[in-house]
């Protein structure tokens, strides 16, 4: 019974939509797909999506192992403070998140913006304004992934590398990124998921202009708007179709490691 | 190469883990630290490992000041009481590391990895992952993995107290064979005194983050400095007003000089074992040990009249005048239990 409740909700809520973008998309033959599939205007916008998504996982899992290992593995004052700051992003509304990005690095009056402008470094509604904005929205991600993986793992094998002869670096890289390497794989794939996705922030900080700072889900939006219904859920289906590959990966990959390891 | 431990104080907020504590350890000795739980030997270890420092204090090993060495250039090979094998390795490659780390030469990492893997019997498990051994054999493989890098000392965190009973027996044996085969440096924590006395030439008793005693197991058997370690190293009773062993109180079933009278109270037969327990007035109940064939000789039941005394040679002490009678009783109560297993 409780299965079934479980199915039903899930069906409803997220399979069956799902499933019509993809129906959506092709409901009046490949033709118009291809169309959209070849309009430089999206795919100016999907590459740009991709250049900020590849940024904002590569800075965010950089950032996320990190402020793991510190949280998990030192104790400085602050850490409960620094505990809560890191989660901020996941509860900030991504539209407050852009408009605090423009007060900041806003060309005209943001208090860091205005003098990078002077110096010919734009922010806002350009490139470094969306990687900003999506890495902010998906930053917690994988640090949230991480860290209870390292308070599973404990001390005692990097401990006992240290004892063998290996150094900070090593151990990190020989013992405890292969450790968490699986919280490491899975907090990506969200980032990438939810950095794919992202809609308010970028708005807000990207200024929408077509072919310059349009990521894929404005163009989304845009071709929606438009009634260009099928180009609109043609490109909602190609970017779910990413995080939905990705994580099919990732579980087949996880599956067969744990087998190899044999416990 | 010898360990030498001086004046190292250790506290973690209020409470103090180590106060003022100097060992020294011999070059090629197998020594154990020995103590309850919490008294501050894994600490101890864990400070000359480099895992820990010390609030103040001086660690040498082989004459060198190791105080701020990291663990990593200490030359030390820690053995973890949870193993601390590295999953994601081969047995092989767990066994490899520290040589890996070094960048030797593959032919001699492959062959020094084989002589150890034959050394901890494990020399066919090389390719099985650490989670498909069992608890005693990922311990054997810690064990190889820390002497691949030819470490000065070894150092044993509490080594068998994860495994249960029959694997730590056996592996206590070939712990006290190896170090006859290897003779590097050793030193292992454990609170159990059966192991101690057992396997160790040299045993270090530590108790409330202080040295009680250091000596061979015989010199602490025998010659206990406190009453702390005379209880802690086996079970002990009451017999006028001193504290001693129970096989050292003679039961006999005449008076004689110097004995003292007693009502048996009870009789515990366990294996060759019979565990006498005597009734004595204005004292506190006295246990004696007998073995079987003396029980039979002596043929005593409960309610027999039986004089006790000191066997010849018995190891005794004065009990401390600051003990209450109450404390006595409650003394004498535990040993009688304690005489069922040793205290731990």
């Amino acid at each position: 019974m409780l299965r079934l409740v479980v199915i039903a909700y899930l069906v409803l809520l997220v399979a069956w939509p799902v499933s019509l973008v993809f129906t959506g998309a092709l409901s009046d033959g490949l033709g118009p797909v291809i169309d959209t599939f070849t309009d430089p205007l999206v795919l100016r916008a999907l590459r740009l999506t991709a250049v900020a998504v590849l940024w904002a996982v590569v800075l965010n899992t950089v950032f996320g192992v990190g402020v793991a290992l510190l949280l998990v593995r030192r104790s400085f004052p602050g850490r409960r403070l620094l505990a809560a700051l890191v989660d901020l992003p996941l509860a900030v509304s991504p539209v407050v998140v852009g408009l605090a990005l423009v007060l900041v690095y806003g060309s005209r009056n943001g208090w860091l913006g205005a003098p990078l402008a002077q110096a010919g470094v734009q922010i806002v509604f350009s490139t470094p304004g969306i990687v900003l904005a999506t890495t902010f929205i998906a930053m917690p991600l994988v640090l949230r992934e991480v860290v209870p993986v390292l308070e599973e793992v404990g001390t005692d094998q990097e401990q006992a590398a240290r004892s063998l002869g290996a150094g900070p670096w090593a151990t990190f890289r020989r013992i405890t990124l292969p450790a968490i390497r699986w919280g490491v794989v899975y907090g990506m794939v969200l980032c990438l998921a939810r950095a794919i996705g992202e809609f308010g922030a970028v708005k807000v900080v990207s200024g929408n202009l077509i072919g310059q700072t349009q990521t894929a889900t404005l163009s989304v939006e845009e071709l929606y708007m438009n009634f260009d219904r099928q180009g609109a859920f043609a490109v909602a289906a190609a970017l779910s179709s990413v995080s939905i590959v990705v994580i099919i990966i990732v579980g087949l990959l996880r599956t067969r490691m744990e087998k190899r390891r044999g416990s | 190469m010898s360990i030498e431990i001086r004046n190292i104080t250790k506290t973690f907020g209020d409470f103090v883990a180590l106060d003022d504590v100097s060992v020294g350890i011999r070059p090629g000795s197998l020594t154990a630290l020995l103590g309850p739980s919490g008294g501050g030997k894994s600490t101890l270890l864990r400070i000359v490992a480099g895992l820990e420092t010390a609030d103040s204090g001086a660690v040498a090993i082989d004459g060198v000041d190791a105080t701020r060495l990291p663990p990593q250039r200490r030359g030390v090979g820690f053995v973890f009481q949870h193993y601390a094998a590295f999953p994601h390795m081969t047995v092989a490659r767990n066994v490899a590391f520290g040589l890996d780390i070094r960048h030797r030469p593959k032919d001699e990492v492959r062959a020094r990895v084989e002589e150890l893997l034959r050394l901890v019997h494990l020399e066919q498990f090389a390719d099985r992952m650490p989670g498909q051994l069992s608890g005693g054999q990922r311990q054997r493989m810690a064990l190889a993995r820390a002497l691949a890098v030819e470490p000065a000392v070894l150092l044993l965190d509490e080594p068998f107290g994860a495994l249960d009973a029959k694997v730590r027996k056996e592996l206590r044996d070939w712990l006290r064979r190896l170090h006859d085969q290897v003779h590097v440096t050793t030193v292992f924590v454990t609170h159990d005194q059966e192991e101690a006395l057992e396997v160790a030439d040299e045993i270090v008793v530590v108790s409330n983050g202080r040295v009680e005693q250091v000596g061979s197991p015989d010199d602490l058997y025998d010659s206990p400095a406190s009453e702390f370690v005379m209880s802690f190293l086996g079970p002990v009773t009451m017999l006028g007003g001193r504290l001693v062993r129970p096989h050292d109180v003679e039961l006999l079933g005449i008076a004689v000089v110097g004995s003292v009278a007693g009502v048996v109270e009870g009789v515990q037969r366990v294996g060759n074992e019979a565990r006498i327990q005597v009734g004595v007035p204005g004292a506190p109940s006295v246990a004696a040990v007998l073995t079987r064939a003396a029980l039979r000789d002596l043929d005593v039941r409960v309610g027999d009249t039986v004089w006790l005394r000191l066997a010849k040679g018995a190891t005794s002490m004065a009990a401390t005048p600051a003990s209450s009678p109450d404390d006595a009783a409650r003394g004498a109560g535990s040993v009688l239990t304690g005489a069922v297993s040793a205290p731990r």
